[in-house]
């Protein structure tokens, strides 16, 4: 049996994670107390309803990032879905057809960016933003300046009703289910293991039998597909298909992801905290808007909120660390003599090394 | 390495490839006098930010806040010529470019103090700055008539046939790849984005050097934000919403790797060039304008792609030469 310092319930509360979901229920007790109309049953309506696209396409995000890649393609495949999902309704397809046609359609944009990222060995920040505009453009040059309308009700209504008389839209369901998903396959399964080993090093996964390549094309598959389905539910919900549906959304999925907990350098990260980053964007949203802010004080908030979310551990960290050092003043930073550095190696010309967002400034490896 | 072999060469040739075709399809793209400005004046503004980003790329970093960057700038150049209309041209300019330097700086100190990615802090002022220019300015907008007209004379007046704006874009882009190519901080530059962990144990001033590629980003995105003034004369809360993503595009398509540490800034240049130009070649060439982006994206993929087979080439070369050289030197010896 393994011993710990610190006792289980300790190890589970104080967790970055937690903090997140710390700070989203004072936001929410703050907003109810404070914010006029908050507390009514159509707050959360709107609130599922508005972030269930964010929230679906979080999820594989959150397993992409914790990887140490990243996929900016995410909001263009919704558009290019939504497009396909209302040619097909145009055609005269059904529902099911359409919507299966759509998220396969995803799977397959996935595909070609996790091919290019794992088997070619292109940085995903420049693959997907290449993506971006590709499979923003191919959205936008299937429909040009048109909208597909006229759903059918039984299909639009299905997007926005409500569980009987709750408050809770029908779509809670899936979105429960998927989060589910997707928690059990990072946390409680093999492939999630792996996914937090190739953030970690992925030349050591690499060497512990991980299949690195399979592994991320698997993740770039389920990040399309999980974005096509987004489309779907953003033309039905919106009753419009339409090229440029969801432009920009990647920077709010990039943004909550992080809000969330999850490492941009990859080997951590939770998909309770990645919830609770979502809901937070949501509440905080919805909480200014009912008192008559707009859109502009909210991106300044969510903006901050990153920033503060990624330098505040650091700064802690950074103090923990300096009073370690004082403690071992030759505290093993500086190389040996006479022996070459050994972390300078391979970071260029060599398909694993590195992350695609390396973005590492020094001492990063503490 | 010869002229020609250069990656900057490749992107040139294939600017040359797209003006020709375009050129016999329809010979005004090139041969009229609207034709010669647009293909030089178009570019000019994400020439600009390429360079600036160009510079940071190569410290293994990104700035996606550019875009908001050149709102806040833009919007800051016509309040100023609004509220006080009595202010030189110049200093108007000088205190935009100032501004975009502040805010550059903020995020440069963030990254280089905190150490956590440029991505993500980038990403978050992106949102700051944006909702800053979206506060101040409301459903405000700058139109010509709150402009001097010799301001927004600039963004069309031409000299020799030569655009100002051009002129302007070009002064930038030899003055940052002369410091890139022979200063002492231009090459520490390239040696942080190679390896940052190597240059600091060299004792390189890292963190001054970020702080400057991130201040010369943000100050080229504030003449890119007076630059957008004078070329569109008006400018509301949204200028420049969205280009983040055109400008690193532009970057990685001219060669600039994103791994940092390699490229150079008239290779950015280029690849802005190439892709506002491929933008307004489609649709003389008969493909509807919509498509635009599809191509762009099509373009930034292969690009990436070249790329990588080049690298991988060179260090099989490199690496060939590392294991036939010790026997050299032994057979020297012996």
């Amino acid at each position: 049996m393994r011993t710990h310092a610190r006792p289980w319930w300790q190890r589970a509360l104080l967790t970055r994670e937690m903090l997140t979901f710390l700070i989203l229920v004072v936001a929410w007790v703050v907003a109810a107390s404070v914010v006029r109309g908050f507390d009514g049953p159509l707050t959360i309506t709107y609130l599922v309803l508005d972030v269930a696209p964010v929230l679906l396409i979080a999820l594989p995000m959150t397993l992409i990032i914790a990887t140490g890649e990243i996929d900016l393609s995410v909001a263009s495949v919704v558009g290019l879905s939504s497009v396909t999902f209302g040619l097909l309704y145009q055609a005269g397809l059904g529902l099911g057809v359409a919507v299966l046609a759509s998220v396969l359609l995803g799977a397959v944009c996935g595909a070609v960016n996790g091919a290019l990222v794992a088997y070619a060995g292109l940085p995903s920040l420049a693959v997907t933003i290449g993506s971006l505009a590709l499979y923003r453009g191919l959205a936008v040059g299937l429909l040009g300046t048109t909208a597909v309308t006229g759903f059918p009700e039984t299909w639009t209504d299905g997007a926005t009703a409500n569980l009987g008389e709750s408050p809770y839209p029908v779509i809670t369901l899936g979105l429960l289910l998927l989060v589910a998903v997707f928690a059990v396959l990072l946390h409680a399964t093999p492939f999630g293991r792996n996914v937090l080993d190739i953030g970690r090093s992925s030349e050591a996964a690499r060497f512990s039998g991980v299949d690195v390549k399979r592994t991320l094309l698997i993740l770039f598959v389920l990040s399309g597909a999980v974005s096509a389905l987004a489309g779907v539910y953003y033309t039905l919900r919106y009753g419009s298909a339409r090229g440029d549906n969801a432009t920009g959304l990647e920077l709010q999925v990039v943004a909550a992801v992080l809000l969330g907990g999850v490492s941009i350098f990859g080997g951590r990260g939770a998909i309770h905290g990645v919830v609770a980053g979502v809901l937070l964007i949501g509440v905080l949203g919805s909480a200014l808007r009912l008192e008559g802010v707009t859109v502009n004080v909210i991106n300044i908030v969510i903006g901050t909120a990153l920033v503060v979310s990624v330098v505040a551990p650091r700064i802690a960290g950074g103090l923990r660390v300096r009073r370690r050092s004082v403690a071992a003043p030759d505290g093993g930073s500086a190389a040996p003599p006479h022996e070459p550095p050994r972390f300078a190696a391979g970071a260029h010309g060599d398909p694993g090394g590195g992350s695609a967002v390396g973005q590492r400034t020094q001492g990063d490896e503490r | 390495m010869s002229l020609l072999r250069r990656r900057e060469a490749g992107i040139a040739l294939a600017l040359l490839v797209v003006i020709g075709v375009t050129t016999v399809v329809q010979p005004g793209f090139l041969l009229s006098a609207g034709g010669w400005r647009d293909l030089l004046l178009t570019p000019a503004i994400l020439v600009v930010l390429a360079v600036g980003q160009a510079v940071v790329v190569i410290t293994r970093n990104v700035d996606l806040s550019v875009g908001s960057v050149l709102g806040l700038t833009a919007y800051l150049t016509g309040r100023l010529f609004l509220t006080a209309p009595d202010l030189p041209i110049l200093v108007v300019a000088l205190v935009a470019i100032a501004a975009g330097a502040v805010l550059g700086l903020v995020n440069g100190a963030i990254v280089a103090f905190a150490r956590v990615p440029a991505l993500v802090i980038t990403l978050g002022t992106l949102y700051v700055y944006r909702g800053i220019t979206l506060t101040w300015a409301g459903s405000d907008r700058i139109n010509a008539g709150d402009m001097p007209r010799t301001f927004l004379g600039l963004g069309t007046r031409q000299v020799l046939g030569i655009p100002v704006l051009t002129i302007v874009a070009v002064i930038v882009l030899a003055a940052v790849a002369y410091y890139l190519h022979t200063s002492r901080g231009g090459r520490q530059l390239y040696a942080i984005g190679s390896d940052p962990d190597a240059a600091a144990l060299q004792g390189l001033p890292v963190r001054r050097r970020l702080l400057g590629a991130f201040a010369l980003c943000g100050a080229l995105a504030g003449l890119a934000g007076v630059l957008f003034a004078a070329r569109y004369g008006t400018v509301s809360s949204g200028a420049g919403t969205g280009m983040e993503l055109q400008v690193v595009g532009a970057v990685v398509v001219g060669g600039v790797a994103i791994f940092g540490g390699s490229g150079t800034v008239a290779g950015a240049a280029l690849g802005a060039m190439l892709l506002l130009t491929i933008n307004r070649a489609l649709p003389v060439v008969g493909i509807p304008d919509f498509w635009q982006r599809a191509v762009v994206g099509a373009l930034i993929i292969g690009a990436i792609a070249l790329d990588r087979v080049l690298a991988t080439r060179r260090s099989r070369r490199l690496a060939a030469a590392r294991d036939t050289g010790p026997s050299d030197r032994e057979e020297a010896t012996a």
